[in-house]
């Protein structure tokens, strides 16, 4: 019991740790890759090519004044920023971020490195977290008293339905090539065959696209439309509040990066790769991290080059063009499965 | 020629299926961002930035920065305390007072006691240098100023004051002294940057 304890802790220092320094790194790697995207050359000023950027940044955030405007809905304007944090943070807890292989301390096995081991419906706590992040928006949005944030809030909430039904379409034909809600077994699934963007490419597109929606990334950014709505949700947020959302619109993206990668790029597993041991571990983090950090600089060099889209035609897009093919995915998958052909 | 007005249509061309499919021209556009990254990212191909004050831009030679009083062969400023710069100026941003001078010539029997200039106020038209019939007020090409207070801003006799020999190179424009004298070279010099510069 005690074996299992220390092993959990040590899961979640590992992943939250993981999670909170990506937050800094991808700020920089934003800030600095927008200005080369935009023939800029960002800021290079603070530390070696201006890395240390993020921590003046932050200290700034810091020491700004805490404003609280009146006529906000003062319990809502305050649960809001924790809200979206706190399921930014959570909802990591069911993804394997490496491979256990055989590594045992104080004689406890670590299994594959995710922190909610025994959590039999991964994928389905997954789904229902993921949604909930969306309240940190909405009331954000709603209690803020202001026109520009309400309008964010109420695009937010509409951009979900648009998106979040085809997102757990395409999943759903993952779990069906499975045959598992654990994640683990997703991965394990895919080690010995084709990773599941090759079969259910279709579903590997959908999600993709959904995945910006979900972490209201540009071409998505509808809640946040500076051009149109200042800054949408978080018009009236200062300080540590805003770098709260600041901070969980990041999480999410290590989030979101983290399960398509899961879902449909094997995980921390590599083809023909099989360690054992601390060098397997290792290796199998490197992975991860690596795949990850693909899909993070995805999300930045699709922020550069693409307009924001218009509400009616994230609409359009959601319920005419990804809805459709996440259909097809899974009427091809459940096809593939009752025939019984392996490579699917 | 017919009298019809000439119709432009300037409706765009309706969109191929390739460009409504959207992915391939999403594709495109991502090409067209990561080439522009690459080529900042390794070496500066596409940025212009100039990382002043590491790197400085060469001005054009008809720059006209802070004035130089011209002084004398004594030291003393060739100013005679006219007045003409202060009423040609637009600004209104010369103020002088003049006093008597020790002279044995009728040409010189003023001097400046205070002459300051308001450089904030000051748009550096150079009508003071046209005004001036002693050819005593001149532009330099001195254009990195600070000033911390509103006071620091008003430049008097010890700032403007020639305090050594002119050199070519340090004259702006007007009066114009001959042919160009400093060039520009294009594109603007850049630090060599390295990896992410």
């Amino acid at each position: 019991m005690g074996a299992e304890l220390i092993v959990i802790a040590g899961k979640l220092i590992v992943l939250a740790t993981l999670l909170l320094t990506a937050v800094p790194v991808m700020v920089w790697v934003e800030r600095r890759g927008a200005a080369f995207i935009q023939d800029r050359l960002g800021p290079n000023r603070v530390g070696p090519w201006g890395i240390i950027q993020p921590i003046a940044d932050s200290v700034k955030l810091l020491f700004k004044e805490d404003l609280t405007p009146a006529g906000v809905n003062r319990w809502l304007y305050f649960l809001a920023p924790m809200i979206s944090v706190f399921i930014a943070m959570l909802t990591f807890i069911v993804v394997p971020f490496g491979d256990g292989c055989g590594v045992t301390i104080l004689g406890q096995p670590l299994g594959s490195l995710m922190v909610a081991s025994e959590l039999e419906v991964g994928v389905l706590y997954l789904l229902a977290i993921s949604s909930l992040g969306v309240y940190g928006i909405v009331l954000a949005g709603w209690s803020s008293n202001n026109k520009y944030s309400l309008l964010g809030g109420l695009r937010a909430s509409a951009q979900l339905i648009s998106y979040e039904l085809s997102m757990a379409l395409a999943v759903l034909g993952v779990i069906l090539a499975t045959g598992s809600l654990r994640l683990d077994e997703v991965v394990a699934a895919q080690s010995g065959k084709l990773w599941n963007a090759v079969p259910q490419f279709l579903g590997f597109v959908v999600f993709v696209v959904a995945a910006f929606a979900e972490t209201n990334r540009l071409p998505f950014d509808l809640a946040e439309a500076e051009t149109e709505l200042v800054a949408g949700y978080h018009v009236e947020y200062s300080s540590m509040k805003f770098a709260a959302f600041m901070m969980s619109e990041y999480m999410n993206m290590v989030t979101v990066s983290a399960l398509l990668v899961t879902l449909f790029l094997g995980g921390s597993t590599l083809p023909g790769v099989h360690l054992e041991g601390w060098l397997g571990l290792v290796v199998s983090l490197a992975v991860f991290l690596g795949k990850v950090a693909f899909f993070m600089w995805l999300f930045v060099w699709v922020r550069w080059s693409l307009p924001r889209f218009r509400y009616d035609q994230l609409m359009r897009l959601g319920w005419k063009g990804l809805l459709p093919l996440a259909t097809v995915n899974l009427v091809l998958v459940a096809v593939g499965v009752a025939r019984g052909w392996t490579w699917i | 020629m017919s009298s019809t007005p000439e119709v432009i249509v300037c409706d765009p061309k309706p969109m191929g299926l390739l460009q409504r499919l959207y992915v391939i021209e999403v594709l495109k556009g991502l090409g067209v961002t990561l080439r522009h990254f690459l080529g900042n990212v390794f070496r500066r191909t596409y940025t212009v930035t100039v990382e002043w004050p590491e790197v400085k831009r060469e001005y054009s030679e008809r720059l006209r920065g802070r004035h130089i009083l011209v002084a004398r062969e004594d030291g003393s400023p060739r100013c005679v305390a006219c007045y003409m710069c202060e009423e040609a100026c637009p600004a209104d941003c010369i103020y002088i007072e003049a006093e008597e001078r020790d002279s044995d010539s009728v040409e010189f029997e003023k001097r400046p006691k205070v002459f300051e200039i308001d450089l904030l106020r000051c748009v550096y038209c150079g009508f003071c240098v046209d005004a001036c019939p002693k050819e005593a007020i001149i532009m330099s090409r001195v254009h990195e100023m600070t000033f911390t207070t509103r006071d620091e801003s008003v430049a008097g006799l010890d700032v403007l004051l020639q305090k050594k020999p002119l050199r070519k190179e340090d004259m702006g424009y007007r009066p114009y002294y001959g042919k160009p004298h400093s060039h520009i070279e294009l594109p603007i010099p850049v630090k060599p940057g390295g990896l992410l510069g």
